[in-house]
Order: structure tokens, then sequence, then C-alpha cells
């Protein structure tokens, strides 16, 4: 059935197709509409039987997601942003001990400076905390990367982020054709934990282990973690075939031949391609729709004959340059390809065509240096730098450039 | 495409008038796609939301900074916010007021725009008078439906009914309906 609906309402009515049994959630935007949609439909009772938790953290909603999903209960979660940081040792648990949860990541900038917009800061910091991360390219792909996300992960005792750009996509109404309860049904069989607490059968989940196994136990975890290379694109297909709904690891758009492939992440990907297809150039798009684990000997074979690799990423790693451009460095190691960072879109600045258009425009002239900084105010910057050479006590530099650029609300891009 | 842009402030329905735009244009059997300027939402601060509508699956993602039709819910905005910002002189322009365009302080746009683009409309009258609340934005809808074209008074009446329930709704659609026919007239009399 094809809709017309807002990304967390659409989010929302899939997770509750997919029967979780326990949701412990707390509200922070811009996750908040698909959590209280999940806890209406729990309390009216078209989610049934569900418990919807409550919680007054994010720590306390991962920490009841543990619980749950280790009394092999199917498991969901929401977040974003601070809320992700919050959890963040949680993650690691829920990792560590196998726990099949799937938590959606309304992906925005974490602080400072305070800011409630999008970007992948937020999912790209716990990127090694062991859960399998999904990125959706719009609303279509992140309600059918959830009902896979429950199926991957109870395959494989691993948890599942499914990463959705925040109010770009959660706050967007656009055509959805939504699967419906009995297609689901079909396509994820009710949850068989591999490990669960039961009084009958009495385990210890999460017993303390020392230098004797530790390093195996985290092997085995980075083992299963790496099963899901195949199994995502395996099961992706099988929702393909019930559903008619497309998804891959990573998806090639005009790469064969293409001189220069830009690679993305997101929602940003839907404005790349659109830049591209208005330009007389040799110039594809990968969008890579699995990040964790690492798909490097696809991302290395979709590369292969490119001879300028440009990343564009909405977040990075300060002090060090790209996040996802250090994993395909890696991945086209010994091969001819350059490759460029290029730092996009954060804490919500719009990736327009135009900027993507200048930047590859910039490329083709040979001026796209190894890290960039797409549309960065090199005036603000340096004139805040320039305040360093005259005075000590500079102040904070959020509160100087905030009154440089003016009042934000009534910018429109 | 038509690409559009509505301006107003927090609490007015800016957002919603957005979406619901873009529902009209799904009934219709277009593409579309609705998104919010995301601010620190809070009643009375200026807000900006989009409709794109296409008859191709719509990938971009940007702000719509080059509209074809600008809707301003406020027209206290008019001197603050920079409302036209990249639309052209065959763009549509609809502003819910009581006052005429000689009456607005906007010459400049008067002038370099084609006349039949643009209309005041005291939509927050009209609002008052159906809801008993000054809602601006369903009558607008209706309003932007007898401007453009774009999409019918009927899928705004489809898309109202399914966010509202029935009493709300039905009270909103006659809203859109007057500010609709009011349009209609308008632009059927002989200017002047």
């Amino acid at each position: 059935m094809r809709q017309q609906v807002e990304g967390s309402r659409a989010i929302a009515q899939a997770v509750a197709w997919c029967r979780p049994a326990v949701v412990p959630a707390y509200p922070i935007t811009p996750q908040t509409h698909i959590v209280e949609a999940v806890g209406a439909m729990a309390k009216e009772g078209t989610l049934s039987p569900c418990e919807y938790l409550t919680v007054e953290s994010e720590f306390s909603a991962m920490s009841a997601a543990i619980g749950a999903s280790a009394t092999g209960a199917r498991t969901y979660t929401a977040t974003a942003s601070q809320g992700l940081l919050f959890m963040a040792e949680a993650l690691y648990n829920a990792a560590g001990l196998g726990l099949p949860i799937v938590m959606t990541v309304a992906n925005r900038a974490i602080g400072a400076p305070i800011n409630i917009w999008n970007d992948h800061s937020d999912s790209m910091s716990q990127r090694d905390a062991g859960w399998v991360q999904l990125y959706a390219e719009d609303n279509q792909a992140a309600v059918g990367l959830h009902v896979v996300a429950f199926r991957l992960a109870e395959e494989l005792s691993v948890p599942v982020m499914v990463c959705v750009d925040g109010f770009v996509l959660t706050h967007a109404f656009e055509p959805i054709e939504l699967p419906g309860q009995e297609l689901v049904d079909a396509y994820l069989p009710p949850y068989h934990p591999r490990q669960l607490l039961d009084p009958e059968e009495p385990v210890t989940i999460g017993a303390m282990v020392g230098p004797e196994a530790f390093t195996e136990v985290r092997y085995l975890a980075h083992h299963q973690l790496l099963q899901a290379n195949d199994r995502f694109p395996a099961l992706a297909g099988e929702y393909a075939a019930v559903s008619g709904q497309r998804l891959s690891a990573l998806s090639a758009y005009a790469v064969e031949g293409a001189r220069t492939v830009v690679v993305a992440l997101g929602s940003v990907c839907g404005t790349i391609k659109d830049a591209v297809d208005e330009l007389d150039a040799s110039i594809g798009v990968l969008a890579l729709t699995l990040y964790r684990p690492f798909p490097a000997a696809a991302v290395r074979a979709a590369l292969s004959g490119a001879d300028h690799v440009i990343v564009l990423e909405r977040a990075f790693a300060p002090g060090a340059g790209g996040v996802v451009s250090a994993d395909v460095r890696a991945a086209l190691a010994g091969l001819p390809a350059r490759v460029s960072t290029v730092v996009a879109g954060l804490g919500g600045r719009a990736v327009t065509k135009a900027s993507v258009q200048t930047l590859l425009a910039q490329a083709e002239e040979g001026r796209l240096g190894e890290l960039s900084f797409l549309d960065l105010r090199t005036d603000l910057v340096d004139r805040e730098l320039g305040r360093r050479d005259d005075v000590h006590r500079t102040g904070p530099h959020a509160s100087h450039l905030l009154r440089e650029t003016g009042v934000p609300s009534t910018r429109i891009g | 495409m038509l690409d559009v842009r509505f301006h107003g402030r927090g609490g007015q329905g800016v957002v919603t008038a957005a979406e619901l735009l873009s529902v009209a244009a799904f009934v219709d059997g277009h593409e579309s796609q609705a998104f919010p300027s995301f601010g620190s939402e809070r009643m009375g601060a200026p807000v900006v939301s989009f409709c794109r509508i296409s008859d191709v699956a719509i990938r971009v993602r940007e702000p719509v900074t080059q509209p074809d039709a600008v809707v301003v819910l406020d027209a206290s905005l008019l001197h603050q916010v920079d409302l036209f910002a990249g639309l052209s002189p065959t763009g549509y322009v609809l502003i819910n007021s009581v006052r005429t365009l000689p009456e607005l302080g906007i010459e400049e746009l008067v002038d370099r725009h084609d006349a039949d683009r643009l209309v005041t409309l005291p939509a927050t009258d009209l609002a008052r008078q159906h809801l008993g609340r000054p809602l601006p934005n369903i009558s607008l809808l209706g309003a932007f439906a007898a401007l453009t074209g774009a999409v019918s008074l009927g899928s705004i009446a489809t898309a109202v009914r399914q966010r509202f329930g029935s009493d709300v709704a039905e009270l909103n659609v006659a809203a859109a309906r007057a500010a609709y026919t009011i349009v209609k007239e308008a632009r059927r009399a002989p200017a002047g």
C-alpha cells in the first residue's frame, strides 16, 4: 500500500508489524515521533502483546532493552545524538552479549555547541560498538531496513542500528510503499533466541572473562558481525522478493566506467545523484547502506575502475579527518585511485546540488585535496583565528560566530 | 516540478500546511515531498516549510531556495525575513492579509511580478469565521489550489479529512472551499 506519510510514522508502523515484545524508550528530538507512535500503538492495542516501558534516560532504555532481549523477547528502541552517547556503555554490552536488539538512530549532531540538526556524528561515534550499522537513503529504504534488521539481528545474534537522517527523513512526508502485517509476518518468523535466561535451563549471560578467553570472545563477536557481509545482502534479497522493494549493502549509480565516484551514506545520496545527473561528466555515486561490518571487498570491487574517489561524509574525526574515508582507503589499498575526503552537512547545514556541483567541478580541475569542508565560511574562520593573535582571552567561538552570522531562525537554507 | 515555500510563525500550522499539500498532490497522482525547516520550535518564532510536487520521483533533499510559489501565513514577516528570496518573476505569491497588495509595502515584488500570480487573502479571518480559531493554513491551501491549479480542492479536502477528526476536518474543508471560491472569483473579475 503506497501512502504519503511522515518518515517517522512509516518507521513506527514497520516496527510494529515486526511485533516487538518490549520497547523501552526515552524521547529525544528528532526520534520522538517514532517512539510516540510505537507507544500509541502499544497503548491502543494494535501492537499487542507489547510492553512499552517509559524509562528515565537513554542509559536505562538500553539497559532495559538488554534485560528484555536476554529473556528472549524481541526488543526495539530508538534514540539520537546525546541520547546515543548516554547509552554508549550499554551499547557495547548489548553487542558483547550478542543480543539482537534493533534500534533506530535518528541521526543528529552531538554537542558542543548544542545543535539539534542532522549529521552522522552520533552513529559514527559508535561505529565500533559491535553493532551492525545500516544507513537509509530514503524513507522507503528505512521501512525495509527495519524489517530486515530484525531478521538479520536474530539470525546472527547481533544488535542492529538502523540510521535514518534526523528531520531530513524522519520529518519528511513522501510516498512510501508500506509492506503490511501479512507480508512482514511471512518474512520475519517469530524470534527463537540462541541464548536466553530461562529458569528451566539456567545460564549466565554476561560472565566475567579474564585474559584466558577475552580475546577469543571478542574474536567470535567480530566473526559473527562479519557474517552480515553475506547475510544482509541475502536477507535483503529475500525481502525484495516478497515486497518488491530493493535493498542492497551498497548501490552503485552510474559507477560503471566512471572516472570519479562519490561515496556517501544516507539521504544526501539523492541530492548527489540529482547533482551528478545535471552534469555532463563521468561521475558515479556509490551509496553505502551497510557500514558495519564494512563491506570492504564489495567497495573495492565497485570502485576498482575509478581514478578519483570522493568520500562525502556527514561527520569527521577531529584531528584526523574522514571516518568513512579511512575504511574506503583501506579497502582500496594497492589500487591507483586517489581518495578525497569532503566533510559536508554538519549540524544541519544543507548539502545543496549547487554545492555538490561546485565540489565536482573542483575535482574535475584537480583542485580537490585530501581533506576539505564543503561550503566552509573561510572568511568567518579566518577572522576568528585572527582574534587569537590579538588577545589572549578570546572568549567562546560559538557566540562570536552566531553574532556574525545573524539569527538562525530567519535563514532558509 | 513545482517547489513551494511556506513562511509563517510557530503555531500557525506552517508545517502542517506543507504536509497536507504534499498529501493532496499525492492524492492527485503526483510525486511529492514535504519537510520543515527545523528550528527550535516555539510559538511565534519564524517557521519555514517546503513542499515539492513533481511527476517523477523526488530524490533531492535540499531546502527550496528557488521557489515557484511562496505562501506567507503571517504578513508581519514581510519586512523581517527575505520571504521572496529566489522567487522567479513568474512565481506565485499568496499572502495571508486583510490588506491589498499596494497596502503591504512590497512594491518591489509587485512591480516585477505578473499581477495574476499575486494574491492576498484574509485567511485568518476566514479561519475564525469557519473554525472559530485563527489558524490560516487550510484556508490558504484552498486559495493555493485556486491560484496555481497544481492540486485540486477535492484532494485538499481528502488530505484534511485524513489528518483531522471529522468535526474539525469539515470546518477546515469549509474554510478551504470558501478561500478557493474567493480567489477563483477574484481572478475571474476584471483587474482593477
